[in-house]
């Protein structure tokens, strides 16, 4: 048991850490790598809690595919950063680290006060060896949730027309048809009989 | 012997929420910022249903999860092609400089 909260304590350290250079770092480029180490990390958390199917998609879909692209974006567009820094500091970090205080210190008043019974959960007992964490999401996720599956599958790709769509909007020498004048084209415009 | 407990989880995601909101309100020119901070907020959301699904023993909050895992890679995907065309045609990611449609 000790072991496990030294893991716990490791993960959970670094994940806020990360998540606060995320919030404060001063280059987009250093955040982005930063928020794939609070990916990692939390990865870490989830595997400790039993969710292992969850924790390697978000390695895979987030750390893989979502911030692959993020750090594409801001290398290819030269955005000039050091233009968006000014007077910051002065007005809104007071604001932010009140709004963080206000909402953590409401946190543990609601899970140590209103409802003390949280506390005394902890879990029964571990999984079995066997125990497949994604057979059994699987097991749900085709039968009970099957229509929400095939909801999010339609979401996604109304996600890819979009963003497709929005960005190739301009091309100006793509090859294309031109049906119209296929269809109207006429013989002698293609062949020409020459009499020998 | 400390055991690892429910609320441990619940005040990493309220910390980590509560950095993305800070995130939100501090990088506020910022729309890449403004997406990553958008990303930690989901993350804590994660963690909780995670948490909730592991002590009470019960996989629908591992289902959710899935299912938000599905919209936000939509959401990054769309609001990086969004943020793409916006510099094209405005040559800055700047979101106080985005007030056209302000009447």
């Amino acid at each position: 048991m000790l072991i496990e909260n030294l893991i716990f304590i490791t993960f959970a350290v670094t994940l806020i850490a990360s998540a606060v250079m995320v919030v404060f770092g001063q280059h987009p480029v250093r955040c982005a790598l930063f928020l794939v180490l609070a990916f990692f990390a939390a990865a870490g958390l989830w595997l400790i809690l039993e969710a292992e199917f969850l924790a390697l998609v978000l390695i895979l879909v987030y750390v893989g595919a979502v911030m692959t692209l993020f750090l594409f974006v801001i290398m290819t567009l030269s955005i000039d950063f050091e233009k968006m820094k000014q007077s910051f500091l002065r007005y809104y970090v007071p604001l932010g680290v009140i709004l963080v205080c206000g909402l953590v210190t409401l946190m543990f008043y609601i899970t140590s006060h209103a409802h003390a019974d949280l506390i005394k959960l902890i879990p029964m007992q571990h999984v079995p060896a066997d125990y497949s964490n994604t057979k059994a999401l699987g097991g749900v996720l085709y039968t009970t949730y099957a229509f929400a599956l095939e909801v999010a599958g339609v979401l996604l790709l109304a996600a890819i027309v979009a963003a497709i769509s929005l960005c190739v909007r301009d091309v100006v020498d793509s090859k294309s048809q031109r049906v119209d004048e296929q269809i109207a084209i006429q013989p002698k415009d293609r062949i020409k009989i020459v009499k020998m | 012997m400390m055991f690892i407990t429910l609320t441990n989880y619940l005040i990493i995601g309220a910390i980590l929420f509560g950095l993305g909101m800070a995130g939100m309100v501090v990088n506020r020119k910022n729309l890449i910022a403004l997406l990553m901070c958008v990303e930690l907020m989901l993350l804590a959301v994660n963690t909780n249903f995670i948490a909730f699904s592991y002590y009470h023993q019960d996989i629908t909050g591992q289902i959710f999860v899935f299912f938000i895992l599905a919209v936000a890679a939509a959401e990054a995907a769309i609001g990086l092609a969004i943020l793409t065309v916006l510099f094209k045609h405005r040559k800055t990611v700047d979101v106080s400089q985005l007030n056209t449609l302000k009447g």
